[in-house]
């Protein structure tokens, strides 16, 4: 197999998922060559996680985190040098990449991915379907084959690889340059990361109204853990954005989530299932999020939270 | 300004769900509805036309010939045409296959903006907008958390792993919109009554000038092997609370796995 992996950067750094990709690819075997986009700073640093060639494309059009001109790149790197494979790890930005970059292949692209290896030579991944109650293989009938993984799926694995870095020529379409970044988000940082934290208490449009968020804010303080919240609450403008757990904001793991008036879409879900023991506190019997906590209770947040909060800072003190 | 928003009708999410187990194709034969996500593409193309941006909003579809009865929904929402692409041909449609089909159909309708909803929720499929819009060779942003369309561009605040992004592109333009942006309307009683007489159109792929190679399982590129029930995630507990009296289950819970 001759596999490209999409090396998605942040400010200069590889992404944790798109390492954890490119360590997966290397394991499958076969000739691996990372991309990345931008100046390249961290292209040398690729091979520890299993590149044995590193591509860099560099040009003004792909400063900002656009889809469109990147698909432009990788369709002519995928033409000139014929790479049967390019594996993405899914954000926003590589599920649009990989998706137009389908199309425009006449490829297939299989999505969600938690896991890819080779049986009798042929690549299968495995894709959970409808809510996660069944798994699919899923395998492509033409090559090149694309593959979006899911975020979280595969661990980073350090080597002592080397890689060679080559810069490639760039051309970009005039019409993949139509739409414009005008302002860039820049994440805030302080306060403990949620990533961190060994507990989780969470609070969702069930809270009702923003004042509501204090009492997450109170189980979260006596359980001496961080707050978190949903997409839906963060867009309101409820809690900031830098607790948002989900598919576009932090993927978190902590021993115990505690989720407040969440239903479990799947946006939320993709964030927050690594978890070691869920806990939800949900008045709807058949939000979704009942399939997938260790403890669901059906009932009100207003009443339980306060009172929960009041019995772990009495078996505390 | 004419809006296109591309729905699908899925199963109901209240409906237990299967997948065939010869096709491994997802049972389609139960209750239906309009994938709620979509209803959010819908909402924000109506808001605009409430606004006196949009002057028609039409709703282009894929899917069975039954699929009318929920773009009928649309229809009652306030949509003012309805698009249906329906060929057993098409069956069995993956990204490339069903991108190549609906391509054809918002072509054919030439719409300034073209709307879409941020997955499917059945497939959780996330990806439609961004296939249509290289092959129509249109601008596109994705997840957008806020619309603003004015001066024939589109200006969508978009969120990303790392926070919002303020992106601008020229009309016409492809956009898929997050659950967040809006709060879809329910149908009025005269919207529901008013539904039927609107214009309801169903094409075939010849009708759309798509070669059958190009749709169905014979276009797509991907297969489905086998399927297997997931992995345990060990058992779980359900309780009914009465008046706050699980607060002491939940801790007694906690304190067992050590967590408190």
């Amino acid at each position: 197999m001759s596999i490209l992996v999409y090396v998605e950067t942040y400010d200069g750094e590889p992404q944790r998922n798109s390492l954890g990709v490119l360590s997966r690819a290397s394991r499958l075997g076969g000739d691996v060559t990372a991309l990345v986009f931008g100046s390249g700073e961290a292209a040398g640093t690729l091979g520890r996680y299993g590149a044995r060639r590193v591509l860099v494309a560099d040009d003004p059009a792909l400063a900002a985190p656009l889809p469109q001109p990147r698909v432009d790149v990788l369709a002519r790197l995928v033409a000139e040098r014929g790479f049967d494979t390019v594996l993405f790890a899914a954000s926003v930005l590589a599920s649009d990449v990989a998706a137009a970059l389908a199309a425009r292949l006449d490829a297939g692209l299989n999505w969600d991915l938690t896991d890819l290896e080779l049986r009798e030579g042929r690549l299968v991944g495995k894709r959970p379907a409808l809510g996660d109650s069944v798994v699919a293989d899923v395998g492509w009938t033409s090559t090149p084959r694309l593959a979006l993984v899911r975020s979280g799926a595969f661990e980073p694995v350090e080597t002592d690889g080397e890689a060679d870095v080559e810069r490639v020529a760039v051309e970009i379409e005039a019409w993949s340059c139509r739409a414009v970044m005008l302002e860039q988000a820049h994440e805030e940082s302080g306060g403990p990361s949620i990533e961190e934290a060994d507990v989780i208490v969470a609070g969702g449009r069930g809270l009702g109204k923003p004042e509501n968020f204090a009492l997450v804010e109170e189980l979260a303080k006596a359980l001496g853990g961080a707050v978190a919240a949903t997409r839906a609450v963060v867009d309101a403008g409820w809690y900031p954005y830098s607790t948002q757990v989900g598919q576009t904001g932090r993927v978190v793991s902590p021993k115990l989530y505690i989720a407040c008036g969440i239903s479990g879409a799947i946006q939320h879900k993709v964030g927050m299932q690594g978890s070691g023991v869920i806990v939800a506190v949900n008045k709807d019997p058949n939000a979704p999020i009942f399939e997938f906590c260790d403890l669901g209770v059906v009932g009100d947040l207003h009443e339980i939270v306060p009172k929960l909060t009041e019995l772990v800072r009495q078996r505390r003190s | 300004m004419k809006v296109a928003v591309c729905m699908k009708e899925v199963p109901d999410a209240a409906a237990a769900k299967r997948l065939d187990p010869q096709t491994f194709r997802l049972d389609r034969r139960g209750e239906s509805s309009l994938n709620a996500f979509d209803t959010n593409a819908l909402e924000e193309a109506l808001r605009l036309r409430d606004a006196g941006a949009a002057t028609e909003v039409v709703v282009v579809s894929m899917g069975p010939a039954r699929a009318m009865d929920s773009l009928r929904k649309a229809l009652a929402m306030g949509a003012d045409r309805a698009l249906l692409v329906s060929d057993e041909a098409a069956a069995g449609s993956d990204l490339v296959a069903t991108s190549a089909v609906l391509a054809k159909a918002v072509e054919r309708e030439a719409p300034d903006l073209v709307l879409f909803g941020q997955q499917a929720g059945d497939s959780d499929g996330a990806v439609l907008w961004a296939a249509v819009a290289d092959r129509l060779r249109l601008p596109m942003v994705s997840q957008a958390a806020s619309l603003e369309v004015a001066g024939g561009k589109a200006r969508v605040k978009r969120q990303t792993e790392h926070g919002y992004d303020l992106i601008e592109a020229p009309l016409p333009c492809v956009v898929a919109v997050s659950d967040a942006i809006n709060e879809p309307r329910y149908p009025s009683l005269k919207g529901i009554m008013g539904a039927k007489s609107k214009p309801q159109e169903t094409l075939s792929l010849a009708d759309l000038g798509v070669a059958p190679g190009d749709a169905g399982e014979a276009g797509s590129r991907t297969e489905v092997y086998a399927l297997a029930p997931p992995p345990p995630r060990g058992e779980s507990q359900k309780l009914v609370d009465d008046g706050g009296n699980s607060a002491e289950k939940i801790l007694a819970y906690l304190v067992e796995k050590k967590l408190a």
